[in-house]
């Protein structure tokens, strides 16, 4: 059952940072052994990316670009609230930080599709 | 979360908030008109600017996510203790070397890399 200090924005808030630094913790070690493959030469990361040409790999690589960019500015949010001496307006904020995200995955994908 | 895990973690969020910020401006320039990774390397190979920026973000990186992880896996799961510390350092450590040879493949001269 959802309880109501779930419903809340800055529970959803969390949650979200949350789950975009999961996504990205399990992105990294591939994406690194994947640019790594430049050390066999620029035909090795050319085959990988013709293979990776997928509607569906691209889609995915526009929301590991989306969880990057939220998880950035969701993080840049809790840096503001604990150090700096401001009263957060948490709908606004969150609000902010998902059109930056969103933003962020849309110019991504409009130029790679 | 201990004093200096919470310390670590808020200091390389900071750095990290810029250089993410780099890297997304990066990546939304490079990929414009679909560049081959022939290109794409005749540009970054001996850039030794962004191999020294890319390893400093390796760097943050291998402090940041491991606590995070850390703090979601004790707060949403029972796991707890020396075994968690020590996957999480294990973790640690594979993000540091494959992040330090992806940054040096694609900044540095493939001779200096390969030996």
């Amino acid at each position: 059952m959802m309880r109501a200090s779930h419903r809340q924005p800055g529970f959803v808030a969390a949650l979200l940072h949350r789950l975009a630094g999961i996504a990205l913790a399990i992105f990294l070690p591939l994406h690194f052994w994947a640019l790594s493959g430049a050390l066999s030469g620029a035909d090795f990361l050319d085959k990988f990316l013709k293979i990776t040409d997928t509607p569906l790999v691209k889609f995915a690589e526009g929301g590991i670009v989306v969880a990057l960019a939220l998880h950035m500015a969701l993080g840049l949010r809790v840096l503001a609230i604990e150090f700096l001496p401001v009263r957060e307006r948490t709908r606004i904020a969150i609000s902010l930080c998902l059109a930056a995200g969103f933003a962020v995955g849309l110019m991504f994908l409009l130029n790679v599709v | 979360m201990t004093a200096i895990l919470f310390i670590a973690q808020r200091a390389s969020a900071a750095v990290l908030a810029f250089a993410v910020t780099v890297h997304l401006a990066t990546i939304l320039y490079a990929i414009r008109g679909g560049l081959t990774a022939g290109e794409v390397l005749a540009r970054t190979r001996e850039n030794h600017w962004f191999f020294a920026f890319y390893v400093l973000f390796v760097l943050m990186v291998s402090v940041h996510a491991p606590i995070g992880l850390r703090n979601v896996i004790r707060e949403w799961t029972p796991w707890q203790g020396r075994s968690l510390d020590v996957v999480l350092a294990l973790f640690a450590l594979l993000l540091l070397a494959t992040g330090f040879r992806a940054a040096a493949a694609m900044y540095l001269p493939p001779d200096v890399v390969v030996g």
